[in-house]
């Protein structure tokens, strides 16, 4: 006897809340999937649980005293933030860093980008399940932690740049110390290779998985790799060079088809393209001051704060009011992890921005996620979601 | 940034650019309110400007009487040639309203419904203006230069199952504790 069960089966869309803390996804975000059987017939995404008004602390804050804030933004690459954050306050100000420190930003910039690719993948591929993966990453990222704390003191909140130069110049032996890290990066990175990129396990959840159109991401406002990964080969550093990206060689890794196994590929390549360009940046390092001569912007020297009254009356200047950018508005960017961070700010001649916005590259991901998650499995969430980067602090603000 | 799109844009609409400049090297030009999407569709379609960067708005509330109070302000880049360029509308405090562009760019939602939050500007015929970084409860408009940067939001009611457990007084509770913590049958 046969019994006809198709009639009792519930056909309804189930409502599933994934998040906002889910053990799968890094980063607090809810999802609110609504799945047919396992499928994923829409997906509302719903961000703002790490939200703690950057903007409006920044309206209260003095210029020089927004750098700090700009570390919590993207926390795995904090001084890429810092880069582009000054460098919108120095257009605005129409002053240039010296070549000494347009270099040094640009090989920090380098070792923030290596973190925050080997932070995204080395998270994406242990939400897959390779834990034992995520501590490859983790190695090799910890060699850049190292060296970011020799220069600034700090492993990740590091607020070294300064509007018109940065707090110090490096250390001694960083040089070094660098060529050693690079040397062991790229034998991990071999490894992980060999781990991953043609690992049956791997590919099959990250193959044809997460899709978006070249169109659609332009649309959408997405950068960085996500936008590489679809074959557009837009990267900041190389449409509008910035620092030092002008004088040395790197090119910019693509995709084709656009899916997580893609945006694995470019950040892989990407990582290699930043220790060629910080090994050249070493190479060609300039001497000098890492701070431009202008009183108006940098604190001056020790000795002519304590012998001259110019020397006393900038340095009192500077400490009881800090900068004071002209009227007007610019917009600074720069290439950061997941794509263009960007700082428009507005200044009425004060001390204290009218408003400084800052421009979120995986806010505009986020925004397409709900897109590109329709018609897949739950399963894809974990992936795609990883191949995101969805950095809460950037994200939420 | 693109000198020639401003001058394009003036050419079409000359009587809607009410000003254009070029400062640091972002060229801007700032439009009539009303025809902020026709502009910005000539932006899109014509001149090609296909990656949206970023909508935002910045409250001028001490600015000198008479001038509109809030400005939107929208950054756009041409991914063909590499071209940028910054477009303002200024929106009154009395009708803080503006066309909602979402069917020219497909990331301008998302950036609308965090403006609507924010400054209280409403997106005409937006398809979607819920809270995006703010809860729901939320009371008024924080990037607002009169809401007071140590403002209080009030305790969002409980519900009444929630108001059972807290309503026992503090010294009652197991452990001393305090109220929330339910005690072991």
């Amino acid at each position: 006897m046969t019994v006809d069960s198709s009639k009792d089966l519930h056909t309804d869309y189930l409502e599933v809340m994934m998040g906002p803390s889910h053990p799968a996804m890094h980063g607090i975000t809810q999802i609110k999937l609504f799945l047919d059987g396992e499928t994923i017939i829409s997906a509302d995404v719903e961000p703002g649980y790490l939200h703690r008004g950057f903007e409006k602390e920044c309206e209260d804050h003095r210029w020089n005293q927004i750098v700090p804030y700009t570390d919590r933004l993207n926390y795995v690459s904090p001084l890429i933030n810092n880069v582009a954050y000054v460098m919108a306050v120095e257009k605005l100000c129409g002053i240039k860093p010296t070549p000494r420190c347009e270099y040094l930003r640009t090989i920090l910039s380098e070792m923030n980008r290596l973190t925050d690719h080997l932070t995204c993948v080395g998270a994406a591929v242990m939400e897959l399940g390779a834990f034992s993966g995520f501590l490859y990453f983790v190695k090799a990222r910890e060699l850049y932690y190292d060296l970011m704390e020799s220069v600034t003191g700090a492993r990740v909140t590091y607020a070294w740049t300064r509007v018109g130069g940065m707090r110090w110049d490096i250390p001694e032996g960083f040089e070094a110390q660098s060529y050693a890290a690079i040397k062991e990066t790229r034998r991990i990175l071999k490894e992980i290779d060999g781990l991953f990129t043609k690992n049956r396990l791997f590919l099959d959840r990250v193959v044809d998985v997460g899709v978006i159109s070249r169109e659609d991401a332009i649309s959408y406002g997405i950068t960085g790799p996500f936008l590489r990964s679809t074959g557009v080969a837009y990267d900041v550093r190389k449409a509008d060079p910035y620092a030092a990206y002008s004088e040395v060689e790197f090119e910019i890794p693509v995709g084709e088809n656009g899916d997580c196994y893609d945006r694995y590929k470019v950040r892989m390549a990407e990582m290699e393209q930043s220790m060629r360009i910080i090994e050249q940046a070493l190479a060609k390092l300039p001497k000098g001051p890492v701070n431009v001569e202008d009183p108006r912007f940098i604190f001056p020297p020790k000795q002519a704060v304590y012998t001259t009254i110019e020397g006393m009356i900038n340095h009192f200047r500077l400490v009881y009011d800090d900068v004071h950018p002209p009227k007007g508005e610019a917009y600074g960017y720069a290439e950061g992890g997941n794509g263009e961070i960007g700082f428009y700010v507005v200044s009425d001649g004060g001390n204290k921005p009218v408003k400084c916005r800052v421009r979120p590259p995986c806010f505009t991901i986020v925004a397409a996620l709900g897109k590109i998650l329709e018609g897949h499995m739950v399963a894809d969430i974990v992936p795609i979601y990883g191949s995101v980067n969805m950095i809460g602090g950037e994200m939420d603000r | 940034m693109s000198i020639e799109a401003v001058e394009k844009i003036k050419a079409r609409f000359p009587e809607a650019v009410e000003e254009a400049h070029r400062q640091a090297g972002d060229d801007t030009v700032r439009v009539q309110r009303d025809s902020w999407f026709t502009v910005l569709q000539f932006v899109r379609r014509v001149l090609g400007f296909d990656l949206f960067v970023d909508l935002t708005a910045v409250d001028y509330l001490a600015r000198e009487e008479g001038l509109p109070r809030f400005e939107v302000v929208v950054h756009l880049r041409n991914m063909t040639t590499g071209k940028r360029i910054r477009v303002k509308s200024r929106v009154p405090e009395s009708d803080p309203s503006i066309q909602s562009v979402c069917p020219l760019w497909k990331g301008a939602n998302w950036f609308e419904r965090e403006c609507h939050e924010m400054y209280g500007i409403l997106f005409k015929d937006s398809p979607d203006l819920r809270h995006l970084l703010l809860y729901e409860e939320f009371e008024g408009h924080p990037l607002r230069k009169d809401y007071p940067i140590d403002q209080r939001q009030p305790r969002i009611p409980l519900l009444a199952s929630e108001e059972r457990r807290f309503s026992r007084p503090a010294d009652e509770t197991p452990h001393g504790h305090g109220p929330g913590f339910q005690d072991k049958p």
